[in-house]
């Protein structure tokens, strides 16, 4: 099959982009989306043009190195697909196709489509975790936990942190991507002790990074998980909860 | 446990024998096996914790082995640098890991221990594993468990709340814990969060998006990385008082493989050229249930979990000539061949006995499919006895993941399946301690080549990624570190520093400077053809001598006619590509030498000269018991071979028998 192109060029983060279009006749409907784009590089190279940049690592969906905006839509049309997943017979013959990288004021472009996505990092370091050192854990099954719960919160944990929810959100937000890893830690008795500081640090530093969440819910239609929207709303009971109990807190401190 | 070491040279084709070196210490505590790891660690030195701030630790990696490494030894008290080429640490390769996690807790009453771990590790790898190795890791397997659910990783769970275990092949227990079919991940994501609090606090500082370049050797110890950063294209060094490697495997040597398509071989290669040994590169494994390539454009293979070999049935048509569909080929015209030929064990034998007998099958004129290049795992008996709904639970992801690359559905048509690359057993050589032949250079996961000897049991490389990460380097890394108190790091401006910044700057303009006219992805092809068609799943003297010598003709053709485009101070993936393939060429040469002087078959080496009668791999226990490891002899001369000799106490080699 035969398709139409039309890519962000950028060379980096301090210059302006443009789109560049490019017209591929080789294409098999067994390729992944990401095999078309090396075909077209391979293509480029040879043409004595630089390829285009674009990040992916397992090409299996879990790493979530992978992700581009494809015809409007993050990580194109397939639901619950990663960009590197997505396969070449969900387009027609002659498809016209419009790349871009994920687009956000939090994830500044590295090249083409390649953007920094540390502000995520940035957030599961302010508490995404349940501190453990290293030796001091009892053993497993001295801690049941209920079979709903454990699965509850694993479907949060699933996230693959790829960044599809800001992009594809209209105010840039990140609560899918927040809510997803406090619903994981806060559902789990082991992550009962740390629940209401890691909910308060992680949603303030989400709000120090990015653009705030309106309900339009487009996350979770682009999110390659499939991760619920219920668990922001999960998140923002605890956030208020929060704020009681530190008071309490702080009360009986003082 | 005595390691006695000889030394011999390469001559010709053949092996000369050149008396006897100490290079290889193995450092295996003395005493019985239970007790080696306590008395080990009871005589090891410490670092106090108010000295521990004093130590600078670099660690390259951070998948299980180096991301459960650095929250530690940050948490311990150490200043830690971790670096890796993705933009977080949170996706290395191991994210990707499926199945599950092996640990000796027996809480299915079913006949586990750590004995019986160990025992079933070693038997798995072929007898090429060390036992105090392999002991050390069986009995750390169960502080993982207890470590990753302290943590939150949400483990599968049974309805009584407790955790639940599945079978995994190579065994006759269920010791494998999982986390539906995203084990790997979510035990990463335990890791990088406790990292990510480290970071935090400030033990640790992260530098993704960086490539390690070369490893700084001076006066005979490890002092620092000079490291890519890929965003800017900056080459910078970074000094300290220990490296770790945790930097995974090779498997991407044959290009087509299930790794991420960023593993490399470069970091151990670099390693290797300034001092460290190389040991057994032709320890390969190959997994026997990857959704074979589909066209020529095909840039990696997906693995199907093992798992599902636990409910699936592997069979091929009788007639070679046979094109029905496989819904119309009757039952008595199919051949379950691994049911026929390994009724013990079944669809369950170990990955290298499944993964050969499916190339015999194929190899035969009997693979399915439009390109004959696979067998059907079938899931309709599966389905019939327990209903869909459990095969859903157990197994819907894959099944899913399967229908998205193929565009078949398993629950109506089998699946197809064929071995590929997947996991690589060689790595650097390292000590009882993981320290390599270069001090203060240490390796961990599956960089090393520690614990599995010629095959990997599956379930385990997650458990010795952390095994490594959590309950032993913190420990040996201290030990080294004690002797080294009051020492100061060499500064990065120092000239042996500047020496080695210097080549890998030059090595980087060089790769600019060619010109010529070949992608480095087509190289990597080429070299992965080579690779896969020589020392691939079947291996014999003829083709690995017309590997070595199409291998440095590839080389040369390389430096010829490579093209990369842009420039080195900016972002560029060709640049970071055409690296990767330079190492792997010339690595994949040491590999094929060795597969040619390893004259016997063993586990995931196979040499088609060297099988029994029913064509399972014949080893020689009197002449290859030993882990062969190679030194550097510089650009253009062949490696010498060392051999750590191994000695069997607790398990006698047997021939394995999974009938
Ligand atoms: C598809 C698949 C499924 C698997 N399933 C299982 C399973 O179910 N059970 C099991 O036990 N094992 C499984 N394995 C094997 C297991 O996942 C790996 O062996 C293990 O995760 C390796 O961990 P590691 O920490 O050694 O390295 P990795 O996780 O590979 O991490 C390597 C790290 O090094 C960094 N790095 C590499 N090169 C450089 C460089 N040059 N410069 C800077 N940084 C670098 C990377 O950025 C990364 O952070 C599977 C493997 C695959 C491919
Ligand atoms: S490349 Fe890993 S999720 Fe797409």
């Amino acid at each position: 099959m035969r398709v139409h192109l039309k890519i962000w060029r950028q060379k980096n983060a301090r210059t302006e982009g443009a789109f560049a279009e490019y017209d591929l006749d080789n294409v098999s409907h067994e390729m992944s989306f990401l095999e078309m784009l090396d075909v077209l590089n391979e293509q480029l190279i040879s043409g004595g043009q630089e390829p285009v940049a674009f990040d992916s690592d397992c090409r299996e969906g879990i790493c979530g190195m992978c992700g581009v905006m494809i015809n409007g839509e993050a990580h194109g049309p397939q639901r619950g697909t990663a960009t590197c997943q997505l396969h070449m017979r969900k387009f027609s013959d002659g498809a016209h196709i419009t790349v871009e990288p994920w687009r956000s004021r939090s994830f500044p472009v590295n090249k083409d489509l390649s953007v920094d996505r540390s502000a995520l990092d940035r957030i599961i370091e302010a508490g995404g975790y349940i501190t453990a050192p290293t030796g001091s854990a009892p053993e497993a099954n001295l801690i049941p936990v209920p079979k709903e719960v454990s699965d509850a919160a694993f479907d949060a944990a699933a996230c693959i942190g790829c960044g599809a929810c800001v992009a594809a959100c209209p105010n840039g937000a990140a609560n899918l991507f927040t809510a997803a890893k406090i619903a994981h830690l806060n559902l789990l008795p082991q992550g009962q002790p740390e629940r209401w500081s890691r909910v308060v640090r992680m949603v303030e530093t989400m709000e120090d990074h990015f653009g705030s969440c309106t309900n339009y819910g487009e996350c979770q239609a682009a999110c390659p998980k499939e991760i619920s929207i219920d668990y922001i709303a999960y998140m923002n009971r605890d956030f208020v909860k929060a704020q009681l109990k530190n008071r309490r807190l702080i009360a009986q401190r003082g | 446990m005595t390691t006695e070491t000889v030394h011999q040279t390469i001559s010709g084709n053949g092996i000369g024998q050149n008396g006897s070196s100490s290079r290889l210490n193995a450092r295996i505590p003395a005493g019985p096996i239970e007790s080696k790891w306590d008395t080990h660690k009871f005589n090891m030195k410490l670092v106090a914790p108010h000295n521990r701030r004093r130590f600078e630790i670099i660690i390259i990696g951070t998948g299980l082995a180096g991301a459960a490494a650095a929250a530690t030894l940050g948490e311990a008290g150490y200043n830690v640098k971790t670096f890796c080429y993705q933009d977080s640490p949170r996706r290395a390769h191991s994210i990707a890991a499926q199945g599950g996690i092996n640990a000796a807790k027996n809480y299915r009453n079913d006949g586990d221990s750590v004995m019986r771990l160990f025992y079933d590790t070693i038997k798995g790898g072929d007898y090429r594993s060390r036992e105090g190795n392999v002991y050390r890791l069986a009995q750390e397997s169960v502080n993982i468990i207890d470590q990753c659910v302290a943590q939150g990783v949400p483990f599968a769970r049974e309805y009584g709340g407790l955790l639940d275990n599945r079978s995994f092949g190579g065994a006759q227990v269920s010791r494998t814990f999982y986390a539906r079919g995203q084990t790997g991940q979510q035990l990463l994501l335990g890791a990088y969060q406790a990292l990510a609090r480290q970071i935090a606090l400030g033990t640790v500082q992260s530098y993704p998006r960086h490539e390690l370049l070369d490893v700084i050797v001076h006066e005979g110890r490890a002092v620092g990385v000079v490291v890519r950063n890929m965003i800017t294209g900056e080459i910078a060094s970074h000094t300290a008082h220990a490296v770790v490697l945790a930097t995974g495997g090779y498997g991407n040597v044959f290009y087509l493989s299930t790794n991420a398509k960023g593993c490399n071989v470069t970091a151990i290669w670099r390693a290797h050229k300034r001092g460290a040994f190389m040991a057994n590169p032709c320890f390969t494994q190959i997994h026997p249930t990857c959704i074979p390539a589909s066209d020529e454009f095909q840039s990696k293979l997906t693995l199907m979990s093992e798992s599902l070999r636990n409910d699936g049935r592997i069979w091929v048509p009788l007639d070679p000539t046979d094109s029905r569909s496989p819904d119309r080929i009757p039952e008595p015209e199919r051949d379950y061949y691994l049911e026929r030929i390994y009724p013990a064990f079944g669809n369950l034998v170990p990955r290298d006995v499944a993964s050969r007998a499916a190339k015999r099958m194929v190899d035969g004129g009997r693979g399915v499919g439009p390109l004959k290049n696979g067998v059907y795992l079938d899931f309709s008996d599966a389905t019939a006895r327990l209903g869909r709904n459990v095969i859903e639970e157990r197994y819907g992801n894959l099944f899913e993941m399967y229908e998205r690359i193929t565009g078949e559905n398993p629950y109506y048509t089998p699946m197809r399946i064929y071995p590929a690359s997947h996991y690589t057993m060689g790595g650097l050589w390292v000590d009882y301690n993981l320290m390599s032949t270069v001090p203060g250079l240490f390796v961990a996961g599956e960089a090393n080549f520690s614990d599995h000897g010629a095959n990997r049991l599956g379930a385990s490389a997650l458990m010795q990624g952390l095994a490594d990460g959590y309950f032993v380097l913190p420990y040996t890394l201290a030990d080294f570190l004690a002797g080294n108190l009051g020492q100061k790091v060499v500064p990065v401006d120092h000239p042996a520093v500047k020496k080695v910044e210097a080549e890998a700057r030059d090595r980087t303009k060089q790769l600019l400077s060619i010109n010529g006219t070949k992608s480095p992805e087509w190289y990597h092809r080429a070299l992965g053809k080579i690779v896969w068609d020589y020392c691939g799943m079947g291996r014999d003297a003829q083709g690995l001598q017309k590997a070595l010598s199409e291998i440095p003709a590839l080389r040369e053709d390389f430096y010829r006619d490579l093209r990369v485009l842009g420039d080195g101070d900016e972002m560029n993936q060709s640049l970071e590509k055409a690296g990767r393939v330079a190492d792997f060429i010339e690595f994949a040469e040491l590999m094929c030498r060795d597969a040619l002087q390893r004259e016997e078959s063993c586990g995931g080496h196979f040499r088609t000269e060297h099988q029994t009668e029913d064509n399972e791999a014949k080893r020689d226990d009197d002449n290859y018991a030993f882990v062969a490891a190679w030194e550097w002899q510089g650009q253009g001369k062949t490696q010498t071979l060392h051999k750590e000799v191994l000695d069997f106490e607790y398990v006698h080699p047997t021939q394995r028998s999974y009938k």
